[in-house]
């Protein structure tokens, strides 16, 4: 089927089998490799994406599903000018990254996150990323980064 | 932080700019023209003859090219390969299978969906066979011969391996007022990258030439490998290992999968992509850990300790794959002996097939001292619990003392540095030690079902590998090469063996440069993972990239720093006796403002400069470092957990870890590598199990089984440090990646256990589930590597 999906302010259609996974379609039709695959059963939060401003694992919603949506990825973050978004900025500075495989997912689901709740404690930052796998930082780095980005002093 | 430190520091992460936007280049992220996808069927059975496979179906598939059986390979001489531990593998199996998960038939097709519709199509015949699922029962007279591959074979023995003095120790035991002993299993668990494994293979059939973009740790051992499995040269063989998405110990060896994308290539004259998915990563790439173990302790009745003896039995799987130096069938299990003043060590170690994957030293292991550490860890609680001892005082009393260093254990592993005692009273400070034991008793009187636990864990590692004489993969001696380029303009290429898969080398590495030659790391490049331009090394893994190749690379900066001494005694008209060095510039002595900075020598070494007879023009230099001796990181962890008795649910309340690696070179990268690590403790302990029922069936399979630890089930961290030099390495400094993985389990156990003392609990296997804890509050603690106990 053709699906079109505006992928960060771009719309990008093509034609698709019906049983194509949107990440698959982020990755490979629209090219934005950013968006990761780490495991096959919606565990991992890898493929994270906003698919209109909401949080979901891009491995678990079909290409179709999205049609007529509009989805944003890690490389619609930064502005035009290359500038870091307040989380991508806040991700380096704390040391929130080692191997950067979850980082994209952890990264979108973190924007998610502030966009409910602008002033959350660690504890919060804990639960809200409950849903993305790292294997690198131990989170500790990555839950700062969330703080940092949201404005607030960073008690480690 | 935000400024660059010209040398040591914390500074931000080079490589982050492209992690941060999406832009980092994974294996899955390469496309090339043309390019086809692989996929690979697999045994459904645990042990199982291959009757026949039929693969008409799948080649009739519009979308399929090739469908690549065992006979396939069979043809090719390559239906099976060598393993790191000098076994074979089979690559698709031509007899029978072996594990549950075997590769078996390989498909490309022309995309990634179509070439799993295809595996659907392809027809085996199996007939079962009994498989070997305890390890215990391997060497019954009775249990099937896994390895009949093998001629003349009749058992599943793989090796006996020994270490230390037995009669020494055994006579040590007999005078011991004590003696301790545990029977205890570390569990089998995976080291689960967040990328999976995964290659492109492009053979060029024009020049002949193969490229394989791979997620490996060591590119150059793999193309080495390559070069003798397939028989290509090796200069027409080129290995890319990218950027890798955590590497863990589980990109070490070659895969199966690897292999056929490379014959899959050969035939259909395309590139063609593997990538295996989650479940296909636990099932059949490498292990970790599996051993289980009998440790004794020899001690006085006051808790002064007299010996050591330990029995191993180790579970490899079908195949022995095990990565490690090839005289070390139980890597560095030797260290066993921690970090203890001790008379007497013996061990006995003992290697048995099942039909299980192969691998057991992975997942930041540094060849088996994880196990070794767990285990003289968890005895010396055993032995706190027998003498009713404080478990912190029995390892204070116990401990190498900072005069002992250089000490040589009584398994003859020479520690290169250390201050013990220093590290476990700034830990116990840290967490508040004496208090939260005043704590612990109020709660212990009160009674009630809020227990709180305190686990203490020291560890010494050794990591390194390693000394050539001693240590070498498959024949290739564990030494690495650096190459430094100082470009006319004064920034510079740093080439390295190592392979980063997120700790850091493109920013560490150039801070090492930058701390020898005053270039700013900014100005540096480091260059890895691509066998074409980086000299040949063994890679990164055993926390070895900072022991070696930082090593080399801080003498291929100071041979520039001589070279550049000789440019500038030139340019300045002098002796070079009579210059002197301040970080990025060399000065005539007693005249500070005469001299020149590594910027204007570099141009002038490209210059038309006159140089003395013999001197090279241009700033580069080479070296290959061969270590001394391994570095010995140490730590001293201490873990608070609150474990409810009417569930088992424990929670980590508090984790204060104390590392000592010596020179720190970036200490925010230290502190990240920490924490990781200390995440793989709290997942090994509480949740982490690769399990199998009686036929031999996978129960770790995917995440919704085999489970990882979320930002819930980690506390925030709390460090500290200190710092004692390795003197053997040119900067004092050690590998660290690996200590918090090693370390930290035993913590988690010992608190857990620790909060269940009242119980009289002495010992329970991880993973300490709630059910584990529930069973073992209640007297019958589980075993939970089988399904069946």
């Amino acid at each position: 089927m053709k699906v079109s999906i505006e992928i960060n302010g771009r719309p990008v259609a093509e034609e698709v089998e019906d049983r194509t996974l949107l990440v698959h379609f982020v990755r490979e039709n629209a090219g934005l490799t950013g968006t990761n695959i780490g495991c096959d059963t919606t565990s991992c939060g890898a493929c994270t994406v906003l698919l209109d401003g909401e949080s979901v694992k891009s491995c678990t919603v079909l290409a179709a599903q999205a049609d007529g949506h509009k989805v944003t990825t890690v490389e619609g973050l930064s502005g035009k000018d290359g500038d870091l978004h307040p989380v991508q900025r806040a991700f380096r500075e704390q040391h929130g990254l080692q191997c950067g495989f979850c980082t994209p997912g952890m990264m979108m689901a973190s924007v998610s996150l502030l966009e409910h709740n602008p002033q959350p404690t660690r504890e919060e930052v804990r639960a809200g990323l409950e849903g993305n796998l790292c294997r690198c930082t131990g989170y500790h780095n990555i839950v700062s980064a969330v703080i940092d980005a949201s404005g607030q002093e960073v008690d480690r | 932080m935000t400024t660059t430190p010209m040398g040591y520091g914390s500074m931000h992460r080079k490589e982050d700019a492209r992690f941060l936007r999406g832009r980092g280049n994974y294996v899955d992220d390469i496309a090339l023209p043309g390019m086809l996808h692989g996929a690979v069927l697999r045994s459904p059975f645990a042990h199982a003859r291959i009757v026949s496979v039929d693969t008409s179906a799948a080649e009739a598939h519009p979308k399929v090219r090739a469908v690549i059986t065992g006979e396939t390979l069979a043809g090719l001489d390559l239906a099976w390969m060598p393993t790191l531990s000098h076994d074979v593998q089979a690559v698709l199996a031509t007899d029978k299978v072996r594990f549950q998960g075997q590769e078996v038939a390989f498909v490309v097709a022309e995309d990634r969906y179509s070439a799993r519709d295809a595996l659907e199509l392809i027809d085996v015949d199996y007939e079962a066979l009994p498989p070997v699922v305890d390890a215990r029962r391997a060497l019954e007279p009775d249990a099937p011969v896994i390895r009949d591959d093998v001629e003349g074979r009749t058992d599943n023995h793989i090796f006996d391996w020994e270490t230390g003095d037995k009669q020494a120790t055994d006579d040590v035991f007999a005078r011991a007022d004590v003696v301790a002993v545990q029977d205890m299993l570390y569990p089998r668990v995976h080291p689960a990258p967040m990328e999976t494994c995964g290659a492109v293979a492009d053979m060029d059939p024009v020049t002949g030439k193969l490229t394989v973009y791979t997620t490996t740790q060591a590119p150059h051992a793999h193309r080495t490998i390559y070069a003798l499995v397939a028989g290509l040269p090796e200069h027409k063989i080129r290995v890319v290992s990218p950027d890798i998405g955590g590497g863990f110990g589980n990109k070490v060896g070659i895969y199966p999968g690897y292999v056929c994308a490379v014959v899959g290539s050969i035939v259909t004259g395309k590139p063609v992509k593997w990538v295996e998915d989650r479940s296909e990563n636990l099932m059949s790439t490498s292990f970790a850990r599996d051993y289980h173990m009998r440790g004794e302790l020899a001690s006085t009745k006051d808790g002064k300790l007299l010996g050591i003896r330990v029995k191993v039995l180790a579970d490899h799987g079908a195949f022995n794959g095990t990565a490690q130096p090839t005289k070390f069938p139980a890597g560095f299990f030797g260290v066993f002996t921690g970090s203890y003043d001790i008379e007497a060590a013996h061990c006995e170690v003992t290697g048995v097939y099942t039909n299980k994957a192969p691998g057991g030293v992975a997942y930041a292991c540094s060849f088996r001292i994880t196990e070794a550490v767990y285990l003289v860890e968890r005895m010396m609680d055993v032995l706190a619990f027998d003498l009713d001892l404080d478990p912190a005082e029995l390892r204070m009393k116990n401990l190498l003392r900072p005069e002992q260093f250089p000490y040589e254990s009584k398994t003859g592993w020479e520690y290169d540095s250390g201050d013990y005692p220093r590290a476990l009273r700034k830990a116990l400070e840290l967490v508040h030690y004496d208090e939260l034991r005043a704590e612990q008793a109020k709660r212990r009187e009160a009674g009630g079902e809020n227990l709180l636990g305190i686990g203490v864990s020291f560890f010494t590692e050794a990591v390194g590998a390693g000394p050539r004489k001693h240590m070498d993969i498959l024949g290739l001696g564990m030494a690495d090469g650096a190459e430094l380029r100082v470009h006319p303009t004064g920034k510079a290429v740093l080439r390295l063996s190592c392979q980063t898969q997120g700790q850091g080398h493109e920013t560490t590495f150039a801070q090492i440069v930058a701390e020898e030659l005053g270039i700013s790391p900014d100005d540096i490049d480091v260059v890895h993972g691509d066998t074409d331009q980086t000299p040949f090394g063994l890679g990164t893994y055993g926390s070895r990239s900072t022991p070696v190749s930082g090593a080399a690379t801080a003498v291929v900066a100071r041979r520039v720093r001589d070279r550049a001494k000789i440019v500038a005694s030139a340019m300045l008209e002098v002796s070079p006796d009579d210059l002197e060095w301040e970080k990025g510039r060399w000065f005539v002595k007693g005249d500070p403002e005469a001299g020149k900075s590594i910027q204007d020598i570099a141009m002038a070494a490209h210059s038309s400069l006159e140089l003395p007879e013999g001197v090279e023009g241009h700033l580069d230099a080479s070296c290959v470092y061969n270590p001394p001796n391994l570095t010995y990181p140490f730590g001293a962890y201490v873990c608070v957990v609150d474990v409810d008795a009417g569930t088992g649910q424990v929670r980590v309340r508090d984790f204060v870890a104390v590392d000592d690696c010596g020179v720190r070179i970036n200490p925010m990268i230290v502190e990240g590598q920490v924490h990781g690590g200390l995440a793989d403790g709290v997942g090994m302990a509480l949740m982490q199990v690769m399990a199998f029922d009686e036929d031999g069936n996978h129960l770790g399979g995917s995440f919704m089984d085999y489970l990882l630890p979320t930002s819930m089930e980690c506390p925030s961290w709390r460090l500290g440090e200190t710092v004692t030099p390795s003197p053997h390495h040119p900067i004092g400094a050690k590998g660290v990646g690996e200590s918090a993985t090693v370390g930290s389990p035993a913590a988690v156990v010992n608190a857990v256990l620790d909060a269940l003392k009242p119980y009289g609990v002495r010992h329970a296997d991880m993973p300490l589930t709630p059910a584990a804890v529930w069973s073992a509050l209640h007297g019958s603690p589980l075993r939970t590597d089988l399904a069946i106990t």
